[in-house]
């Protein structure tokens, strides 16, 4: 590289002269590509690192700043449709349904009167971020199967969702773990709208699009029926760490 | 040095108007203009994808995500059309070279916080930076964003890193545009440079005293 000179009187370059000299733009590109594929390999193990150090940070953060931040903490929203009516206390119905012998259909104050549960775990979405220890109460799947009365020929269940577009699903056997419930309330407060309120699916084990927002459909199916992601190529059996090629910790 | 197409016949002519000197192509123009338009719709669709409030607003994740991928991929199109004209090419190389001016020049800017009166060619040391910034940070947003894209192309491990890679490079990105919005705003003449073709010469002899512009291309 040409020694750039200490003196202020840099000579007239003239026209030929602007054409020659430190090619410096193509090595500002090459370094680029360098540090890019660096960060390729290390990246990994240095998000940890700056995760650790926002979380603390982001902790004593009125701003709320450092949750912009790659890595800041805390939710993403994601939604698949354009907008996403609202649901309160007085027009959200939830109904099971399907191969049951008694279709039901719950308003939320019939659901905030069965027994609830609540459970603390990391919530982990399938693009990468984690939100560790979020609590969930609500209603385990399980005693809503129950109250309906699934039939023999029933293996699954279709999920669908009053946004009008997301459908999820799960095996009768992953449903009715004791991990996977009706949450009414998330991080102990009622669900908020922009969380899938005022009722979504949570599913403690898997990554988090199985946890539909905006619940409104319980159906019990034949077969397994997958949902929006997974037929866009997600996973249908969506275990943390054991799918989606992944390997982050378990959840649950 | 031979008079440009443009200049007036007669020196004596009244009130003749401000000379007005060649600096881009139209294949230049276009070139910009088609960049700035597939950036724009990036960083918009990343904002979308990334801010929660703006998410809510939009939604329609899949739909977005799509644009963003098509759009980012695209960039460089405009570029390697560019690359048909003789005018680009030689930009190009001027920009590509750093002379002592330049050198001087970064010293200087970064001592003085001011680039007035501080000789530069063509560009200046800082619009050489920035072109170079941008042509690296696109291809590693492409090669990172492609890796996330094809999911099977790459372990997880690397994944994280491109994600991790993408995510920052992304901040720094819009810290770089916003700079270049930022001064584009300042100076109006520039910005006609742009829009025009051309400029001042009183523009050029204050912004681009080394500029020596001739019509060979």
């Amino acid at each position: 590289m040409e020694e750039p000179r200490v003196d202020d009187a840099p000579d007239d370059p003239g026209e030929e002269n602007e054409r020659h000299g430190a090619p410096v733009g193509r090595r500002v590109v090459l370094g680029m590509l360098g540090l890019g594929a660096a960060g390729v390999a290390l990246g990994s193990h240095v998000q940890d690192r700056i995760d650790a150090v926002l979380a603390e940070v982001s902790a004593k953060d009125p701003t709320g700043v450092t949750g912009l931040l790659p890595g800041g903490g805390g939710f993403r929203y994601y939604s698949v449709t354009s907008s996403v009516p609202k649901r309160n206390a007085e027009n959200y119905r939830l109904t099971v349904g399907g191969l049951v012998d008694r279709p039901m259909t719950y308003r939320l104050a019939d659901l905030q009167a069965m027994p609830q549960q609540r459970l603390v775990h990391d919530v982990q979405c399938v693009t990468g971020w984690r939100v560790p220890k979020t609590a969930f109460s609500g209603v385990r799947l399980s005693a809503l199967l129950a109250a309906s009365g699934v039939r023999p020929e029933a293996t699954a269940i279709r999920f669908d969702c009053f946004d009008g577009a997301y459908t999820e699903s799960l095996t009768l056997q992953q449903a009715r773990r004791s991990d996977v419930m009706v949450a009414l309330t998330m991080q102990d407060k009622p669900v908020t709208h922009a969380h899938g309120g005022p009722v979504r699916l949570y599913a403690a084990p898997m990554y988090f699009y199985k946890s539909a927002k905006w619940l409104s459909g319980i159906t019990l199916t034949k077969s397994v029926e997958p949902g929006y992601w997974e037929k866009l190529g997600y996973d249908v059996d969506a275990w943390v760490g054991k799918s989606n090629g992944r390997s982050d910790d378990p959840t649950s | 040095m031979t008079p440009l197409p443009d200049a007036p016949a007669a020196p004596t002519a009244p009130r003749q108007p401000a000379r007005r000197l060649r600096r881009f192509s139209r294949a230049e123009r276009w070139v910009h203009r088609g960049t700035a338009w597939l950036m724009g719709i990036c960083v918009f669709t990343a904002a979308c994808l990334y801010l929660p409030p703006l998410s809510e607003l939009v939604g329609r994740r899949r739909l977005v995500v799509t644009v963003h991928e098509w759009s980012g991929l695209m960039l460089p199109a405009p570029l390697i059309a560019g690359m048909f004209f003789r005018a680009l090419r030689a930009d190009l190389s001027r920009l590509n070279r750093f002379g002592r001016h330049d050198w001087h020049w970064l010293r200087t800017v970064l001592r003085k916080r001011s680039k007035e009166g501080v000789p530069a060619g063509k560009f200046n040391a800082g619009q050489k930076l920035y072109s170079a910034f941008i042509a690296g940070a696109v291809l590693v947003m492409i090669g990172t964003g492609l890796l996330m894209w094809f999911t099977h192309l790459a372990p997880v491990l690397w994944r994280t890193g491109a994600t991790f890679v993408h995510d920052w490079l992304a901040l720094l990105l819009a810290a770089g545009i916003t700079g270049h919005v930022w001064m584009a705003s300042k100076d109006p003449e520039a910005r006609l440079g742009m829009r025009t073709g051309s400029v001042a010469s009183w523009w050029a002899r204050r912004e681009h005293s080394l500029w020596k512009p001739d019509d060979k291309d």
